[in-house]
């Protein structure tokens, strides 16, 4: 009974400063993006924008686990260069070896998730230092494997997830696959940051490890699922990139940067202790609106950069204030 | 807010204005005209065997570095950075193999460093063990005073990128850039109507070899009446073309895409292809993956190519000048023919791996296909 008059209280008067910016800020650039190209409301518009977003939106999501949890993970980038790489060569061209080749690689990424959560937890290595030394490590392993040039094709079913839409649908024209997953993914990642023990640890972790210590929080536990749950979201996110596009060895460059900005972009707080998944999804495809309507608007390459690094500065500027203001309530 | 965006944009203008100064002349008519002569001359040597063919016939003469017995090839390459320079210096290797005079082999990699490769250069002429020195400089102006330094030393070999000095025995490279840009656009034009829409994809600004394949593609295209309805950067990402041709399929249709490199190509034609749209004229290269693709889908393409068999000259120069033989010189201009639908067939190996250039010239060596990661 409580608990239904907060929720009506929650949801009856909207406080509109409670709501994060980086909604705001998405429909806007929609706006744009639409005012700009008219087209952009068609499906074939809309949903080729969400099926290329939801690899950077799965990420993003990914990595905020670790940020959350007061660290970086700078070694998604190579882990998506490896899986688009590493199942190019382990499915030689099989239709039937994406069957295990997919599992594989979610072990694989398991494994250097835990390797990352362990360096930090035991040997005490700052996460920006360990996971850069894992992304040259990982880009490395690609290389030797694929010598330099891809050494093969993906299977199309190994591409279905990235590539293919199921066309002919009332209402919507197309549904891209991978925005089905992006919505399966986004919900589980939901889920576990924001209604489990898990994630109420990563969170208390990332305020303040050593209150979170002395409240019983397994640190160490907390921490090295944060890094492999965003290993894991870097396997998803490279197999919908090499559905997407094929091999490439280069697939995977500026992810983790990307995926950082996401994040920021939806609110989190670098350094650890606030973050929410729908807001980075939010971000992520925020980033990616940037991206489309600069395209439009035909701005040449350095002018791009220029938007981009302003806007991040500007979003945790924004951050800042709004964590200040909430202190101070 | 209105004081930022304004410094902002002033800022950006800033930074933007020295790119726009600084830029090269990468239009030259005279280099144009050059090389569209070339590709129309017939070359001397072995049709057979394009990578021992000269267009021209000026000779560098080489007696004064004849030496007896076995000698010792050091090599300074820019760089393995690219499924170009892998299937390259694979050519490279594979042609030293079969130079029984050829003892030793140096090669330092440079990783794509300007400054490395200097330092590569004066540590191999330091050595003293070199008898000659080839170099694939990673940019033309900054290794020339090292290449100039080599040159009073020892007889150099510049390949692919050039330097600015006539002091290298010779320079082996294909016709070039210009020649790149007009092969694809004379097709295009041939192919659609006046009035046609052209999407151009470049990879990326600012390097030599593709900015002139630029403004011969566009020169042509223009001259021939065409509507070029943009030109976009995709930084040779597979996601990245195929999102932009996909942007762009949304705003309107596209007759023709002219490509300054083919490495993407694959992922063009997919937008057209998983958007239901027929596959308009295409401008790739050399990759097996794009010469299959035109196969199976029976594309109206061309692919003009930058022969990686060039890596197998400079080792066939070095032996020769080493036994004092004379080879085409200041200059070394091999053919560049492009590959067509009448070609097409004897190109496509199935076996090689999506990004191989298959203007290798290297399929009657001893170990293809393994050595290019074949089956």
């Amino acid at each position: 009974m409580n608990s239904l008059v907060t929720f009506a209280r929650r949801y009856t008067s909207i406080n509109w400063a409670n709501i994060n910016p980086v909604y705001f800020v998405l429909a806007a650039l929609i706006v744009a993006i639409i005012l700009n190209n008219p087209n952009f409301i068609e499906p074939t518009g809309y949903m080729n924008f969400l099926k290329r977003a939801a690899p950077l939106a799965i990420l993003a999501a990914g990595q905020l686990y670790v940020i959350v949890s007061g660290g970086f993970d700078l070694s998604v980038g190579s882990m998506i260069t490896l899986v688009v790489v590493g199942s190019s060569m382990l499915t030689n061209n099989d239709p039937a070896a994406t069957m295990w080749v997919i599992p594989v690689m979610f072990g694989m990424g398991a494994l250097v998730g835990l390797i990352n959560g362990m360096v930090v937890c035991y040997l005490r290595v700052p996460s920006l230092i360990t996971t850069l030394g894992m992304m040259i490590t990982l880009n490395g392993f690609a290389f030797l494997w694929s010598g330099g040039a891809p050494r093969g094709y993906l299977p199309d079913t190994f591409r279905f997830f990235g590539r293919v839409s199921y066309k002919d649908i009332p209402l919507i024209h197309m549904l891209p696959v991978a925005l089905i997953v992006l919505v399966v993914v986004g919900l589980i990642l939901y889920w576990l940051m924001h209604k489990t023990n898990l994630g109420r640890m990563i969170h208390a972790i990332g305020d303040n490890p050593n209150t979170a210590k002395l409240a019983g929080v397994s640190v160490n536990q907390a921490r090295i699922s944060a890094f492999i749950v965003s290993s894991l979201s870097a396997v998803v996110a490279g197999i919908l990139l090499g559905g997407f596009a094929g091999v490439s060895t280069s697939v995977g460059v500026g992810y983790e940067l990307q995926a950082i900005t996401a994040a920021v972009l939806g609110g989190a707080v670098l350094l650890g202790g606030r973050g929410s998944v729908p807001a980075t999804i939010a971000g992520a495809l925020t980033l990616m609106a940037i991206f489309t309507l600069l395209n439009f608007l035909g701005m040449p390459q350095p002018v791009r950069q220029i938007v981009q690094g302003l806007i991040l500065i500007a979003a945790v500027a924004l951050t800042m204030r709004r964590k200040g203001k909430h202190a101070n309530s | 807010m209105h004081k930022l965006v304004k410094h902002s944009l002033a800022l950006g203008l800033m930074m933007s204005l020295p790119t726009m100064v600084m830029a090269q002349n990468f239009d030259d008519p005279i280099e144009f005209a050059k090389q569209k002569e070339q590709l129309t001359m017939t070359a001397n040597g072995p049709a057979n065997k394009p990578w021992e063919q000269y267009i021209g016939d000026r000779l560098a003469s080489t007696q004064r570095f004849a030496k007896k017995g076995g000698s010792t090839v050091c090599f300074s390459n820019a760089g393995v950075n690219n499924p170009w320079r892998v299937v390259g210096y694979t050519d490279m290797i594979e042609e030293v193999a079969l130079h029984s005079d050829i003892k030793a082999f140096i090669h330092v990699d440079a990783e794509g460093s300007d400054d490395k490769q200097i330092a590569d250069i004066n540590d191999l002429l330091a050595g003293g063990n070199c008898d000659i020195l080839i170099v694939s400089p990673n940019t033309t102006a900054a290794l020339t005073p090292a290449v100039e330094k080599a040159c009073q030393q020892l007889p150099v070999i510049v390949f692919d990128r050039g330097v600015q000095t006539n002091c290298p025995v010779t320079f082996i490279h294909p016709v070039g850039g210009y020649g790149f840009g007009i092969q694809g656009a004379e097709f295009v034009a041939a192919n659609v109507e006046k009035g046609s829409n052209v999407l151009m994809l470049r990879i990326l600004p600012g390097v030599d070899v593709l900015e002139t394949r630029y403004s011969s593609g566009l020169r042509v295209l223009k001259e021939a009446g065409l509507n070029i309805i943009g030109t976009e950067f995709t930084g040779a990402d597979n996601a990245k073309t195929k999102s932009i041709v996909e942007d762009y399929l949304q705003r309107g249709t596209i007759d023709a895409v002219w490509m300054d490199a083919g490495a993407t190509a694959v992922a063009a034609i997919e937008a057209f292809e998983d958007g239901g749209y027929d596959i308009p004229v295409f401008v790739g290269e050399d990759q097996q993956d794009f010469l299959q693709k035109w196969k199976k889908m029976d594309i109206t393409a061309i692919a003009p190519t930058y022969p990686t068999y060039q890596w197998r000259t400079a080792i066939i120069a070095a032996s020769r000048i080493l036994q004092g033989e004379s080879v085409p010189g200041p200059e070394w201009v091999l053919p560049q023919a492009s590959i067509t639908k009448a070609n097409l067939d004897e190109f496509i190996n199935e076996a090689m791996p999506p990004l191989h250039y298959a203007m290798c010239g290297c399929e009657d060596m001893p170990n293809y296909p393994q050595a290019w990661g074949g089956k």
